[in-house]
């Protein structure tokens, strides 16, 4: 009852105000009623003011302007961090006999000694120790890559950054194959 | 008596008073004594660039060599004051240039400065020394080279965090081959590539360099070449720490660093790969001030490392330390005065690290002379704060930023009124507080009764009523800066507290209850402030009295109205209503 008397008063009001006294009118009453829960106007999604029953999902987080308070330039600064984690470098490993393949993402390891490691663990191998002159000394197991041009490399070679943005897939390599492509004749 | 004594004897005893309030209080003996203390006082401090215009400062003090002055408000900092505010420095590098021709010092602190500034800087002043622009904004890097080309015996270049639109690294190559006066260069905010050779030459050729700043394009190799030139340097601010892993590097960056015998300060350290930390544990003993607040390490690593620095005075870490980290800190940092820990995620919804009070806890209790602390925490107890207040009675400073507004004690649920009570309370000496977490009016209460030496308060979503903002208006005797925001505060307060604000530098209040006709009546009743309204809805005349506003800014002053404000601003006083945007 008191519904439908509200419904028409509010047509129906005679007001002195100028146009836009509203908002006012709005503004002073929630600041008002809000004391507990006050989120001011500068919330700029409102929904977020509702408290939401257990089913419903939680609304997402409404950023409110200047909070918390972290400097734009220390804001920017973690902001580049974040993306370039987030996007991840997986690559496909394969090992000569393996009967399946694995993934591993590049980015998670600061250099080769991490990444040949992490190889040599998931796979249960041995490499052999590394030189510019011989490649992997001391084992019958060789890693290698495939670059951008399709070209079969050998690991280690160019500088790691280089290595993760050309590197498209992995390939474990074992025996006389091997041999070829690490050593020199 | 005093007539008795020679100017001159006066003039060189005065010549012992460094801080202004002694100065201030010399000038006020007697008319001789102001006469003479005017002439001598070569040193001024502005803290509220509109409080004063330039003409009358020149008129009083004819003789100054070194100048500091503070423009917008601080929660400008946070975006909440609208662009365009104001706070130009230009009027008063105009009126100096002329004044003022042997100027040697300007330190400014949140100011628009252009690069027309910097030009008529580096032009007017034969033998200027010191330039300090923190947090500053309107310069390009052309205005740089400006200062690099002519300031002849230039000893300070510092751009703290300022914001200057980066045309090029070209300006570093301005500083002519003959100028080796430079003691001191930050340029940690600026992004574009510097040429490296021209950076090598003026680092070498500059023997009393102590303190280098890098910017985050300096890449880690070249680092070695700078300090093997620079083994003088005090504080070190590296450019990116990051590089691929390699024995040549590591063993350059290690001696270099080992070399660097007087470092105390260390800084930078962008993108810090842990496998090049080790190369820093030589200066890690010597060290006072470490800021990790760039470096993405994780907690073991940040460990480690501040285990190895016992004379740590100040650390700036990121909340990637973790309470783990912080147990390390304090049982290897008996020294540590100033801890502040940065948010990594500020904005995520659900903690990404495990870093609680429990962290804060700890180092209260493990560093004895801990007096000054910023930490950005995701939950907090009454219990803890009690904790820390009764462990450090010595805290000067105490920021605590809950990241959810509102947020109760995580254990009772409870208002943190308690908790931050008992801070008041115990430290006595407390001279800022920045406030978080659910509170009611009896925090205010709680502060106006006991923080007698607060000078700075921050507040944002606590309270309940005016009974709050009255507490602190009338309880705080040494309140100088008061700044507000989203709380339920408004007319009653203000307007019965109206002669407590001739007292202050300055109250900020946004998003609060304080009404168009209150603003009003308060700028026509005290004709010392300036009540500056701030709303960009358009002209506060057009909505009723008893609309709040949406910002508002009050301080004194001796220079009456702005007359630069841009047409969102409106200043109250007897003409308010003559006033047209």
């Amino acid at each position: 009852m008191a519904q439908e008397s509200e419904l028409n008063f509010k047509a129906t009001e005679l007001r002195l105000g100028l146009p836009g006294t509203d908002e006012c009118e709005d503004m002073i009453s929630s600041v008002k009623n809000n004391n507990k829960r006050s989120l001011s106007e500068t919330v700029e999604d409102n929904a977020s003011k509702d408290i939401t029953s257990p089913e419903t999902p939680p609304a997402p987080k409404a950023q409110i302007i200047g909070w918390p308070p972290v400097r734009s330039y220390r804001k920017n600064n973690l902001q580049t961090k974040k993306t370039e984690s987030e996007t991840g470098i997986f690559v496909k490993v394969s090992m000569d006999g393996a009967p399946y393949l694995r993934k591993i993402d590049l980015k998670i390891y600061n250099g080769y000694a991490e990444l040949l490691k992490a190889l040599e663990t998931m796979f249960k191998f041995t490499i052999g120790e590394y030189s510019e002159r011989e490649g992997y000394k001391g084992s019958e197991y060789a890693p290698a890559y495939e670059d951008k041009d399709g070209d079969l490399m050998l690991v280690g070679d160019v500088p790691w950054n280089m290595f993760m943005t050309s590197c498209k897939k992995l390939r474990i390599m074992k025996g006389s194959e091997a041999r070829g492509l690490g050593c020199g004749v | 008596m005093a007539y008795s004594f020679p100017e001159e004897v006066l003039e060189h005893v005065f010549s012992f008073l460094c801080s202004d309030k002694d100065r201030n209080a010399v000038s006020l003996v007697c008319k001789s004594w102001y006469e003479i203390e005017r002439w001598c006082r070569r040193r001024i401090f502005i803290g509220n660039c509109y409080s004063v215009t330039p003409d009358i400062v020149i008129r009083r003090f004819p003789k100054v060599r070194s100048m500091e002055m503070k423009g917008k408000p601080h929660f400008a900092d946070f975006n909440l004051v609208p662009e365009g505010w104001g706070a130009y420095v230009y009027p008063w590098i105009s009126a100096m240039s002329v004044a003022y021709p042997l100027l040697e010092e300007i330190k400014l602190k949140r100011m628009v400065v252009t690069d027309e500034c910097l030009e008529l800087i580096s032009k007017s002043f034969k033998s200027f020394k010191v330039l300090v622009l923190s947090s500053c904004e309107g310069f390009t890097t052309d205005g740089l080279a400006s200062i690099a080309a002519n300031c002849r015996n230039l000893r300070e270049l510092d751009l703290k965090e300022s914001e200057v639109e980066d045309l090029s690294g070209h300006w570093l190559s301005h500083f002519p081959e003959h100028c080796t006066s430079l003691v001191s260069l930050n340029m940690s905010c600026l992004g574009s590539e510097v040429s490296f050779s021209a950076l090598e030459r003026l680092v070498g050729r500059c023997p009393n360099l102590k303190t280098l700043r890098l910017n985050r394009a300096v890449p880690l190799e070249k680092l070695p070449n700078l300090l093997s030139r620079a083994p003088q340097l005090v504080e070190l601010g590296t450019g990116t720490y990051s590089s691929e892993v390699r024995v040549d590097i590591f063993s350059n960056l290690s001696e270099a660093f080992s070399v660097c015998k007087q470092l105390k300060g260390l800084s930078g350290l962008w993108d810090a790969v842990p496998a090049y930390l080790p190369a820093m544990y030589s200066v890690c003993p010597g060290l006072t001030s470490l800021n990790l607040s760039y470096a993405t390490i994780q907690s073991p690593d940040l460990s480690k490392l501040v285990s190895q620095c016992p004379n740590l005075q100040r650390l700036w870490v990121l909340d990637y330390i973790e309470d783990s980290g912080l147990e390390a800190l304090a049982t290897s940092c008996k020294d540590l005065q100033e801890l502040r820990v940065f948010p990594s995620d500020p904005f995520g919804a659900e903690p990404n690290v495990s870093l609680t009070e429990q962290g804060l806890v700890t180092v209260s209790e493990g560093c004895p002379k801990l007096q000054s602390v910023l930490y950005f925490c995701r939950q907090m107890s009454n219990a803890a704060l009690v904790t820390i207040a009764k462990n450090r009675p010595n805290m000067i400073r105490f920021r605590l930023c809950i990241i959810e507004p509102q947020a109760p004690d995580y254990v009772t649920l409870e208002p943190l009124d308690t908790g931050f009570g008992a801070i008041v309370k115990s430290c006595k000496e407390l001279r800022r507080l920045s406030l978080s977490g659910l509170l009611t009016d009896r925090v205010f209460e709680y502060i106006g009764t006991h923080a007698k030496k607060l000078e700075m308060l921050s507040i944002a979503f606590a309270g309940d009523s005016d009974l709050g903002l009255h507490h602190v208006l009338s309880g705080c005797e040494s309140l100088r800066k008061l700044e507000i925001r989203d709380c339920p505060f408004g007319d009653k307060a203000l307007l019965a507290n109206a002669a407590k604000l001739e007292t202050m530098r300055s109250l900020w209040m946004s998003s609060c209850s304080v009404s168009y006709g209150a603003c009003k009546l308060l700028g026509q009743k005290m004709p010392r402030l300036n009540v500056e309204v701030i709303d960009e809805r358009g002209p506060p005349e057009l909505r009723p009295e008893i609309c709040p506003v949406e910002k508002l800014y009050i301080y004194r002053t001796v220079a009456g109205r702005r007359i630069d404000m841009p047409d969102f601003i409106w200043t109250m006083d007897e003409d308010a209503a003559l006033q047209h945007s």
